[in-house]
């Protein structure tokens, strides 16, 4: 099969991009998307041109670095998957595809497809851990969950950290992504004790990042290569409603 | 040069606690004048560098990753090992030890292993606390599986992503540190090459992936956690930008490689469908309990495989080891797969393929059944091949999965460079000739949390006095050496992309340093190596600059390495004249083709010394001694 690309090209996040067209002749339906673009790159490199530099790496759909928004949508066509698990058998022959990056002002570009996401590392760096020093962890059944929690932990812990989510929504909300992080901690009894700083110093580092506010139209969940729940942006509310109370009445009391 | 291994004195059961007593401490006050390089970020390097931090030494952490949670420790499925004992079904310590040993081939130091065994139960502790979601009982409890090699259910796991929640659990204590300021995150950056100061460790040369910049970064010891070199085959289920660069840079700076042949080769993997491929998924290994492996019995049936009548199938397996069947071990299943399709028989549009087949569970079981028992891998399957296992049999081959090979490192982790220390696959410590399933999370998290953290101050305590500064000329060396390799590769402009010579690579090491290897077959590997290599020097083409972002230019680089470390690994093949594990030399096989040891004399790790690129390298030998371990041949049957 043949398709017609029109990819997003852009030296880096100062110049302006554009859109080139790019013909992927002799095609296996059964190649995954990225093969065909690294067929379509070896072309472009044979002729001494610039391979398109798109991000990825273990195409498998678990690291969360492929971050290709195809005709439109993060990650493409189907469901729950990655740009990596999108197969050129969902394409016609004859089709003209449209190749862009995560598009978010928080994501700045790299180059191409390429965008720079560390925005997410700081979010986590704010308070998306559990604080325990290397050899002080009591045995590790001291603590009993409940199936039932863990196995929700474990909903929310399925995040891969790609930013589909953001891209998905026209507000780049990063709700989605916090919401997983801080559900999956708070709701363990290990990340009890710092429930309320975790989850207000997480949104706070997300505002500030530049991230936008939920539209409550879930696109995220919809765009998500796991399909994590809008729910845990609930959760997430509640959590940072009650948070936010309890910090006032503290200072109140240590004011008084 | 004589390798010491510095195993402490005792009994194995106490050794390490002995060794944590007499190990040189670094004051705590004094541990902020310290700066340490940790390289890469998966298991055991996060591991590591979040410890480290928390210590308070001055961490900097290199990953050529956008972020530290890419590692490909993220995409482990099945487990990690510890001998919790939880399911009180007689697990130990000394159990685990001797299922690991064993699994191995009784080829990797028996010390080291044992201490491994010992932190596992520690590693777990740990990572609940971190709060990772392990699968629990009803009663709140841990959950547990069998896994392959073991008697014992020991298995920790969380659903079929245990090492994406092991990462994430290592990432987030790593994030924490660098959150206060204890660690200096540096992504985007690719280590190119280790500097050495007086014949030790002090530094690295970097070059930043979205600039091209070259830095210089000193510190008082190097730390390296990079994985394993499996992509050296171009085709694996390792991921795309899995390298050997790191450890072979310092390979060449004077690091043994030890064991460069120890390659695992997993049976179960989807197979390659076309010239395009980038990339090879496993398939749980567990689908053997029910599938029924065949190929047609004869040459060239191209007939779809229900129009195969029964009495025309030839069900290998079951054949061949009529007691354990479709479950015969990992690399025998492997060796047979090869072997029908080197005869013609094999499946699919490349002939690289053998059935595994569900209809007799169906029929047996009913649909429902085996849903629910392998749901997620159908699903898995049809996505990647748009076929459903539920109608026709899947296909499978053989994968190159894991490399037990790696840089030698003494009992402190320390490599024969001073001040260098490696981690997780990127060494070779614990995993002889085989590595079992579940282990490999449970080797980077004890190296990164629970050994390293220890070790390393042995060495800081007496190096006080031999600090270095980027100022210094060695510095200044390893730059220029850094620029004139990209300059070459950026100034040939050639005919080939470097795809293209990786995808010859790969060849040549999959057909002589594959599965079944010989003397004739590695010979001429070798030279085929020399003969490519020489090529690409004189062809390749790297389109751009060094000055921008280029990942023609990265991959271009690995390339270059790979076609050092590929003839190494086909002469430590060479060498190693006896079947053991992985390393099945067709030379040495027992009556029913099983891999034959020869322990008098290849009872040694071998660990090789780089003389130059087209200069025979040295070998030497680390005999293995097992003091309280009886050598025996692994009985499958």
């Amino acid at each position: 099969m043949n398709v017609t690309l029109k990819v997003w090209r852009q030296k880096n996040a100062d110049e302006a991009g554009y859109f080139e067209t790019l013909e992927a002749r002799n095609l296996n339906p059964d190649m995954s998307f990225l093969e065909m673009l690294d067929v379509v790159n070896n072309e472009l490199e044979a002729d001494n041109k610039m391979p398109v530099a798109f991000d990825h790496d273990c195409r498998e759909g678990i690291c969360g670095t492929c971050s290709l928004t195809i005709n439109g949508q993060p990650h493409g066509p189907g469901e729950g998957v990655a740009s990596c698990q999108v197969y050129m058998r969902s394409f016609k022959d004859g089709d003209t595809i449209t190749i862009e990056p995560f598009r978010a002002k928080p994501f700045p570009v790299i180059r191409d497809l390429v965008v720079d996401r560390t925005a997410f590392d700081k979010i986590i760096q704010s308070g998306g851990f559990v604080t325990v020093r290397t050899g002080s962890a009591p045995d590790a059944n001291a603590i009993p969950i409940p199936k039932e929690t863990a196995d929700l932990a474990m909903d929310a812990a399925a995040c891969i950290g790609c930013g589909a989510c953001v891209a998905a929504c026209k507000n780049a909300s990063a709700m989605l992504f916090v919401a997983a992080k801080a559900s999956q901690l708070n709701m363990l009894p290990q990340g009890k004790a710092e429930k309320d700083t975790r989850v207000l110093k997480m949104v706070a580092t997300m505002d500030e990042a530049g991230f936008g506010n939920c539209t409550n139209q879930y696109e995220c969940s919809a765009a998500c290569p796991k399909l994590i729940s809008e729910d845990f942006i609930g959760q997430m509310n509640r959590d940072y409603l009650f948070a936010s109370l309890r910090q006032k009445f503290l200072r109140r009391k240590k004011n008084a | 040069m004589k390798l010491q291994a510095n195993e402490p004195e005792g009994p194995l059961a106490e050794k390490w606690q002995k060794h944590q007593a007499n190990i040189k401490l670094v004051n705590p006050s004094n541990k902020r004048k310290y700066e340490i390089i940790v390289v890469g970020s998966g298991l055991a390097g996060s591991g590591a560098a979040a410890t480290f931090g928390e210590m308070g030494y001055n961490v900097k952490c290199f990953t050529y990753h956008d972020s530290p949670r890419r590692a490909h420790s993220i995409a482990a499925q099945g487990g990690i090992n510890a001998a919790k004992n939880y399911q009180n079904d007689g697990d130990s310590i000394q159990r685990l030890y001797h299922d690991t040993i064993k699994g191995g081939d009784f080829r990797a130091r028996e010390a080291n292993v044992y201490r491994l065994a010992e932190v596992s139960v520690k590693i777990i502790d740990h990572c609940a606390a971190l709060g990772v979601p392990f699968a629990r009982e009803y009663g709140g409890l841990l959950a547990n599986r069998s896994f392959g090699g073991a008697q014992v259910s020991r298995t920790f796991y969380a659903r079929g992503q245990t090492g994406q929640q092991l990462l994430l659990g290592a990432y987030s204590a790593l994030s924490r540190q660098i959150g206060l300021g204890t660690v200096e995150m540096h992504p985007h950056e690719e280590m190119l090459d280790l500097v050495l100061v007086d014949g030790h460790a002090k530094g690295i040369i970097t070059r930043n992936k979205e600039t091209g910049k070259i830095t210089s970064h000193a510190a008082d010891a190097v730390v390296l956690a990079t994985g394993g070199y499996g992509n050296v085959y171009n085709l694996s289920t390792y991921a795309r930008n899995s390298n050997a660069t790191a450890i072979w840079r310092a390979h060449r700076k004077g690091a043994l490689f030890a064991n460069p042949c120890f390659t695992q080769i997993h049976p179960t993997c989807i197979p390659v469908s076309g010239d395009y491929q980038s990339k090879l998924t496993l398939m749980s290994e567990s689908l053997r309990n029910d599938g029924r492996i065949w190929v047609p019995k004869k040459v060239g049936d191209k007939r779809a495989p229900q129009d195969i009548p029964e009495d025309e199938r030839d069900y290998y397996l079951e054949r061949k080891y009529p007691s354990f069947g479709n479950l015969a071990p990992r690399d025998i299943s492997s060796r047979a797969a090869k072997q029908v399709c080197d005869e013609g028989r094999g499946v699919g549009p490349t002939g690289l393929g053998v059935y595994l087949d569900f209809s007799d569970a169906i029929k047996r079981l009913g649909e429902d059944t085996i849903r629910e028992r392998y749901g997620n891998l159908f699903d898995i399957y049809h996505e990647i091949t748009g076929e459903s296992a539920y109608q026709s049999p899947m296909r499978i081959f053989p994968a190159v999965h894991y490399t037990m090979g790696g840089l030698w490192v003494d009992y402190n982790l320390m490599s024969n460079i001073p001040g260098l220390f490696v981690l997780g696959e990127a060494n070779f410590s614990d995993h002889g000739a085989n590595r079992l399933g579940a282990s490999a999370l449970m080797q980077g998290l004890a190296d990164g949390f629970f050994v390293i953290p220890y070790t390393i101050g042995n060495y800081l305590a007496e190096c006080r006095d031999k600090r270095a500064t980027v100022g210094h000329s060695a510095f200044k060396d390893a730059e220029e050496n850094v620029n004139s390799i990209t300059k070459k590769l950026l100034n040939t402009r050639g005919r080939h992309p470097v795809s293209h010579f990786h995808r010859e690579l790969g060849k040549i090491m999959w057909d002589h340093c594959g599965m079944a290897r010989t003397k004739e077959g590695l010979e001429e590997g070798i030279t085929k190596i020399q003969k490519l290599r020489k090529e690409f020097w004189q062809d390749v083409n790297v389109p751009g600059d060094n000055e921008e972002y280029n990942q023609a230019l990265e991959k271009a680089g690995r390339v270059a390495d790979y076609m050092e470390l590929g003839e190494l690994m086909c002469r430590d093949a060479l060498e190693r004249d006896e079947s053991c594990g992985c390393h099945f030399r067709e030379e040495h096989q027992t009556e029913d083709a099983e891999a034959l040891r020869n322990d008098e004399d290849f009872a040694y790790v071998a660990a090789w010394e780089f003389k130059g690129v087209d200069d025979t390298p040295v070998m030497h030998k680390e005999e293995l001694k097992y003091k309280e371990t009886k050598m025996a041949t692994r009985n499958y049957k």
